[in-house]
C-alpha cells in the first residue's frame, strides 16, 4: 500500500515527467511524437519519461499504425489523494482478520 | 490530540463484537495473535514500549501512548513520513464488547506539503482533485 504511494511520488518527482502527465491529463491522448513537440527534450528522453509513468501505472498507450498513443491514467492517483479512505479499507480489513481469530480462538 | 479537529482527519471503525473484552484485548495486546491479524510485530503491552510492525510493502514504528487492560490501548502509528495515532477502546455490552478503532491524525495539507514543499506538491494535488471531480462529474 505505501509502496504504491512512494512510485506514485518518485516517478512524478521528475518535472519534466509530471509536465507530460499533467499535459495527457489536460488535453487527453497524444502520440509520442506530439508530446516530444512540446517537451523541450529529445524523443527518447520523452519515451524514457513514458516508461517510467507507464510502469506506476500512471499512463496507458496502445498502438496504432507506427505510432505510439498514450493516455493518463487518472485512476492511478486516487490512492494519493484519498489517504483516509485507503486508511478506512486498511482497518476494515483487519477488524474482519480478528473476528476470524477471535472465533478461532474459541476452539 | 493537540489539534484541532479540523486540522486533522480521522479513520474511525466500529463493531459490536459477540465476545467479551478480556479475550479482545488479548488479540489486540499479546504479539503472537497481534501478528495473526495485524501484522508481525515485537509488541509489548507496556507504557512507551517502541515496538515495529512488519508488514510486507514495510514497517510502521509504533510507541505504546496508553494502556488501560480490558479498556483502552493506545500507540502511534509512524509510517510514510506521518505519525499519527491509533486508539482502541473497548466498552462491554451484554456477553459482547463493543470495539471501537481510531486512527487520528492525518493532517491532510501537511501530509501532501511533507512530500511536496520542494517540487510544488500543494499545487500539483489541488490540480489533481479539480481534474478527477470534473472526471467523476461525467
Amino acid at each position: 500500500m505505501p509502496q504504491r504511494h512512494d512510485i506514485l511520488f518518485s516517478t512524478l518527482a521528475d518535472p519534466t515527467r509530471r509536465a507530460i502527465f499533467e499535459r495527457l491529463c489536460r488535453e487527453g491522448e497524444q502520440t509520442v511524437a506530439a508530446l516530444t513537440d512540446r517537451a523541450g527534450v529529445s524523443q527518447p528522453a520523452v519515451s524514457k519519461h513514458l516508461r517510467f509513468l507507464k510502469q506506476a501505472g500512471l499512463v496507458r498507450n496502445r498502438h496504432e499504425g507506427r505510432q505510439t498513443h498514450y493516455s493518463a491514467q487518472l485512476s492511478a492517483l486516487a490512492p494519493l489523494i484519498d489517504w483516509t479512505s485507503q486508511m478506512a479499507g486498511f482497518w476494515q480489513s483487519r477488524f474482519d482478520r480478528l473476528e476470524d481469530l477471535l472465533r478461532r480462538m474459541d476452539q | 490530540m493537540s489539534q484541532p479537529a479540523t486540522e486533522t482527519r480521522s479513520v474511525v471503525v466500529e463493531r459490536e463484537i459477540a465476545y467479551p473484552p478480556e479475550k479482545i484485548w488479548r488479540a489486540l495486546t499479546q504479539p503472537h495473535l497481534i501478528a495473526e491479524w495485524l501484522m508481525a510485530n515485537d509488541f509489548r503491552p507496556e507504557m512507551g514500549h517502541r515496538f515495529e510492525l512488519r508488514g510486507d510493502w514495510g514497517s510502521v514504528e509504533c510507541q505504546v501512548l496508553e494502556l488501560e487492560p480490558n479498556r483502552t490501548l493506545s500507540y502511534s502509528w509512524g509510517a510514510m513520513g506521518l505519525v499519527s495515532i491509533v486508539t482502541w477502546t473497548l466498552t462491554p455490552m451484554g456477553t459482547g464488547t463493543h470495539l471501537r478503532m481510531e486512527h487520528s491524525g492525518f493532517p491532510p495539507d501537511r501530509q501532501r506539503a511533507f512530500y511536496g514543499a520542494q517540487q510544488g506538491w500543494r499545487k500539483y494535488i489541488t490540480n489533481m482533485e479539480q481534474i478527477l471531480a470534473r472526471v467523476d462529474a461525467q
